[in-house]
């Protein structure tokens, strides 16, 4: 039997590939299978944006997009907090439904053809806890599982592998995700790192845009809180190509004042228009953990919700105006999401208590516009216990936003969700058709076999023989659970070939992956260890 | 302009810069501190006389006043620790020496073994060892004091190569740490690994090498402030003085051989009133005039002043401006001088002064690489495996060691015999810890400790955070918690505003409501469910973190 066939035969029909996030194993069928393809064939190019637009404490969805088909039922359930049907305003392309007074901004965006309405949107098995719901959708698990990782952490774990170490690189001078206004960073957490830059780190945002610091004291300790935030400042890597970026940019749009969240939206549209490469923002706006008095004495179309929403809704068209100034529209796509919706029946109180399926808002100029899904299903006469049953699972809008948007591989894209979820996501007609027609398609594999073994199989030491096309190369050694065993290499070499021993002393026999990666490309090459 | 020179230049420039910064400082002395005896003041002594400042350490020594916290830390009654043990393999590689007179799990400090390999391994071994006695410290400024002491004396123990000598030193340092600072130089002028490292065992009447005797002078004793005016000809006849002393290499002690020795009388300048050290012909020629040589130089009022300086910039801070000088080291000095060089009664004095506890010297010391990494793991409760376990052990403190030289701390490894730059070095001191290569290194270990720890023989040591939290008084209340915690860790109080950014954006992930992380704390303590646990588990996580990412963190 020849060697390479010897191995072929070696592979299991589904051995496992390493581990992507806790509990997820990506199934590789073998070689040729598209998802080794893609795993080897390295990050995608493309200058795709994703803004997250996260609504803290649960959106009434149904005081937000208003059912007017089923306005009585609709009124009847909330007779104390309903909106009057002919203060709807209606949507374009969309009839039976229409938008809460307040989302004039929102309702110009569906006139231009550049927002999206998705119905009842939420998971099997609602969770009415925040934090645990947060939870739920910041990773993406299943209503009943632990997952330690978020979304896009994974996302971009995939596309840019091993990060932090080697970044910023040449060709990701930038953070990879930015979060701004909140210090939550499940959402970009990577199976062992986070991707984002929050202000978890020591300098945040608005410092590092506004170039302002806390005052220290007057003392000794002042002066050394002084030097160490200064030495903090230089050390933070991206620190200067964010500050370029933004101060490249002296002219933006109109934003509403008194709006925190078009006061972060601002700063988003200033960066991605000032260049960075960024491919995740994430802006957060919180209070809509409405119990009680969410509408007014008087007038059910203000007050404290009506307030909340007229915010959203005047910062996102604000926020899409800028982009479009900037010229930079066609590269963003933004998308508003809530832990929960809230209770069909309101309480006596004028609010409501914790929900389960919501609508959720896409908007861009690569939107396909309208509404997908029909108006909630509401009782005749509501019972407390009564929830907006779900219509999409808020995994199908990732996934798809993963695959229309970044342009990914379908079987990658399944790859990066929970193994129970992924056969059943959804591709929704969310993205409009051909907005990755343009995108450059990733490096094709090269016909170059940059990383081998020898012998191979082997049975305690084996040579591992790379290509290195010069700078930073890592080889990494990995287990079938995906634990990293060895970092062979992990430095700077010139272009050439070179030999690393590596000594399996002390492990199982069993299939071992050396991962070699250098600049943008990588190879996985499978060893096998036998008695 | 020669080197000397311009150090000079730099120090009139640097007498400049103290003037402007003036505010800066205090006038205060060394009167008994009468102020508040809280939280807060017991959290500073602690911080600046151990590893950082345990919660329960923080309890036990706030049931006591100031003066018995004080007597309690300079009188440690925990038994010293047993020496380090072999606990790396004997080599069976044919024509290599094996470390095989002695077995895993038990010491080699008494073994005579002088292969290149074995002493490496031992090495590797002390420094683990060191480690491991580090974060077990017992409730005393014992642990600081030897460092400070093994970095003053400043040899680097892989220059000196042998790991028995090295450990001897440092047992040695360990007998003397809160003892007679005289008698410690004494003994220490003796020193395998000092004769070795400053070669006086090369030192002899036909050939002599000054290198100890400068040492001993300028970095051990008289310093070269303003205050010490010994002249090159006063280093030359101590190195006269000091002629004779020699290794026994196969006993490992050091020996006077009076056939090496100069046997003249030594002549000191007027700086030492002229003092004449009679030349001795005898056997114990060596001590007997290491004894004078001693004597001549601690009657200089400079020494005190000298080590008083250093001792000051180790616990307190690194500017020393003339109102410091004056209220400060010299009735310091006075105190070391008045008890023969007793280091416990100038100690004591100095953790009980007004200028110690004088809020112009809370919080200003910046964190060394052993603050941060025994300090974090001492706060955060981290523990190890009974003695026994020495493998997991060893192996655990062998990656904390290198944590502490990779942030640019290398214990008994200096860079020279001047010690840590940090404590010498002007203008910049402490601040040299800090720096672009390091500061980030600093914040890796915290996000490391926190999100995965260590493991070794599947035993795993992390920062437990929900842990932590439960130690606290009140952790269902989002705002005690963070006020807690943040006393412990820093000594810088944060803006309301900072904390209540914190708490919304953390502990109750963008929610409004301080009940949210009421109901979820108390339904893990009720329940404590997997699910229950991970929504504390990962705010917790993320909120120290957060905080161990602050400058304000850096500071002690």
């Amino acid at each position: 039997m020849k060697r390479k066939d010897f191995l072929l035969n070696a592979l299991p029909a589904a051995a496992l590939l390493p581990e992507v996030i806790n509990g997820y194993s990506v199934k590789a069928f073998d070689q040729q299978s598209p998802l080794v393809q893609a795993l080897m064939r390295g990050q995608t190019v493309t200058d795709h944006v994703l803004v997250i637009v996260q609504l803290s404490g649960g959106n009434d969805g149904l005081n937000m997009v208003i059912p007017v088909a089923d306005y009585s039922k609709y009124y009847n359930a909330r007779t104390n907090i309903a909106i009057p049907e002919n203060r709807v305003l209606p949507i374009a392309g969309v009839s039976g439904t229409g938008l809460h007074p307040s989302m004039t901004g929102l309702q110009t965006l569906f006139t231009e053809g550049k927002a999206k309405l998705v119905q009842a949107v939420g998971y099997p098995q609602p969770n009415f806890s925040h934090f645990r719901a947060t939870d739920i959708w910041m990773s993406a698990s299943n209503s009943n599982q632990e997952v330690y990782s978020g979304w896009a952490g994974r996302y971009l774990n995939y596309e840019f592998p091993d990060f932090p170490t080697g970044y910023p690189s040449t060709t990701m001078p930038d953070p990879l995700a930015i979060q701004i206004g909140s210090t939550t960073t499940l959402t970009t957490q990577g199976p062992t790192a986070n991707m984002g830059m929050s202000i978890t780190n020591p300098t945040n945002f608005y410092n590092l845009v506004n170039g302002t610091t806390d005052p220290v004291p007057s003392t000794p300790a002042g002066k050394e809180l002084k030097y160490i935030r200064q030495v903090n400042q230089q050390t933070q890597k991206y620190s200067t190509v964010i500050k370029n970026a933004a101060n490249s940019i002296t002219q933006q749009g109109t934003y509403p004042t008194g709006n925190s969240l078009a006061d972060q939206l601002k700063i988003v549209a200033r960066l991605i228009a000032g260049g960075l490469k960024t491919r995740v923002y994430m802006v957060s706006f919180g209070g809509f953990d409405t119990h009680s008095v969410q509408v007014g004495a008087t007038d059910t179309t203000t007050g404290n919700h009506a307030t909340l929403l007229q915010r959203v809704s005047d910062a996102i068209k604000a926020f899409q105006d800028d982009l479009k100034f900037q010229n930079v529209e066609d590269r963003v796509v933004g998308m508003t999401y809530s832990e929960f919706g809230r209770r069909i029946k309101s309480n006596s109180s004028t609010g409501t208590d914790h929900g389960a399926a919501a609508p959720m808002f896409l908007f861009g100029s690569n939107i396909e516009s309208g509404m997908l899904g029909v108006n909630p299903t509401i009782p005749a006469s509501a019972t407390v216990n009564d929830n907006i049953p779900m219509q999409y699972d808020f995994r199908s809008i990732y996934s798809t936003l993963l695959e229309k948007w970044f342009c990914l591989d379908k079987t990658v894209v399944d790859s990066l969700f929970p193994p129970n979820i992924n056969s059943q996501l959804q591709s929704l007609s969310i993205i409009k058709a051909g907005a990755c027609s343009g995108i450059t398609p990733p490096p094709p594999t090269s016909g170059d076999v940059l990383i081998t073994n020898s012998p191979n199989p082997f049975t305690s030491s084996t040579t591992i023989k790379f290509k290195t096309a010069g700078g930073h190369t890592f080889i990494q050694i990995i287990d079938t659970l995906g634990r990293v065993i060895k970092i062979l290499a992990d430095r700077e070499y010139t272009a050439g070939t070179y030999t690393l021993d590596f000594n399996s002393e002390g492990l199982p026999t069993g299939i071992y992956y050396a991962r070699f990666q250098n600049g943008v490309t990588q190879q996985v090459r499978a060893m096998m260890k036998v008695r | 302009m020669d080197r000397r020179a311009f150090l000079k230049a730099r120090r009139l420039n640097r007498a400049a810069t103290d003037d402007i910064q003036q505010p800066f400082r205090t006038q205060s002395g060394i009167s008994a501190y009468t102020g508040a005896w809280t939280e807060q003041e017991v959290i500073h002594l602690l911080k600046r006389t151990m590893f950082g400042a345990k919660p329960s350490d923080i309890n036990y020594f706030r049931s006591m006043s100031m003066n018995q916290a004080v007597d309690e830390l300079l009188n440690p009654t925990a038994p010293q620790p047993n020496p380090p043990v072999k606990e790396y393999a004997t080599s069976t590689t044919p024509g290599v020496t094996p470390d095989g007179n002695i077995a895993q799990g038990t010491t080699w400090i008494n073994d005579i073994n002088s292969d290149g390999t074995v002493q490496s391994q031992r090495r590797g071994s002390y420094k683990k060892w060191w480690t491991g006695v580090l974060v077990n410290q017992d409730r005393s400024i014992r642990e600081k004091l030897i460092m400070f002491l093994v970095d003053h004396f400043g040899n680097e123990a892989s220059e000196v190569g042998n790991a028995n000598w090295n450990y001897k030193q440092h047992s040695l340092i360990r007998q003397y740490a809160l003892g007679n600072y005289k008698e410690l130089v004494r003994e220490i002028s003796k020193d395998v690994a000092m004769l070795r490292y400053l070669n006086g065992y090369l030192n002899n009447k036909n050939a002599p090498d000054e290198n100890y005797a400068r040492e001993l002078m300028e970095l051990f004793t008289l310093g070269k402030g303003p205050g010490s005016q010994y002249t090159e000809n006063d280093v030359k006849e101590a190195a006269k003085v000091l002629t004779g002393w020699q290794v026994n290499g196969t006993t490992y002690t050091s020996v006077f051989n009076l056939n090496r020795h100069t046997t003249t009388n030594k002549t000191f300048s007027a700086f030492f009133n002229n003092t004449v050290i009679t030349g001795r012909n005898t056997a114990t020629a060596g001590d007997l005039e290491l004894a004078d040589l001693l004597n001549m130089i601690f009657a200089q009022q400079e020494v005190a002043k000298f080590l008083l300086r250093k001792m000051y910039r180790w616990f307190v801070y690194y500017s020393i401006d003339a109102a410091t000088e004056t209220n400060v080291i010299e009735p310091l000095a006075e105190i070391f001088r008045s008890n023969n060089y007793e280091l416990k009664p100038v100690l004591s004095a100095l953790f009980k002064s007004e200028h110690f506890y004088d809020l112009l010297n809370r919080g200003c010391m910046i964190k060394t690489p052993s603050d941060i990494v025994i300090g974090s793991m001492r706060e955060m409760n981290v523990a190890f495996k009974p003695e026994t376990d020495w493998d997991t052990n060893y192996g655990l403190w062998n990656t904390f060691n290198s944590w502490m030289v990779n942030m640019g701390q290398n214990l008994h490894d200096p860079p020279n015999v001047s010690g840590m730059p940090a404590y010498y070095q002007e203008p910049s001191f402490h601040e040299i810890w800090i720096n672009s290569d390091s500061l980030p290194k600093r914040n890796q270990f915290t996000d490391t400790m926190i999100n995965s720890g260590y493991a070794r023989n599947s035993f795993r040591v992390q920062f437990n955070c929900v842990a932590f939290a439960q130690s606290l008084s009140n952790p269902g209340n989002p705002n005690d918690l963070i006020d807690e915690a943040i006393r412990v860790f820093f000594r810088n109080e944060l803006s309301a505003q900072s904390k209540s950014q914190i708490k919304t954006q953390i502990l109750l992930t963008g929610q409004q409501w301080d009940y949210y992380w009421t109901n979820a704390w108390t339904a893990y303590v009720s329940n404590p469910t997997t699910a229950n646990f991970n929504t504390v588990n990962t705010r917790l996580k993320s909120l120290f973190q957060y905080l161990f990412n602050l400058s304000e963190y850096q500071l002690a």
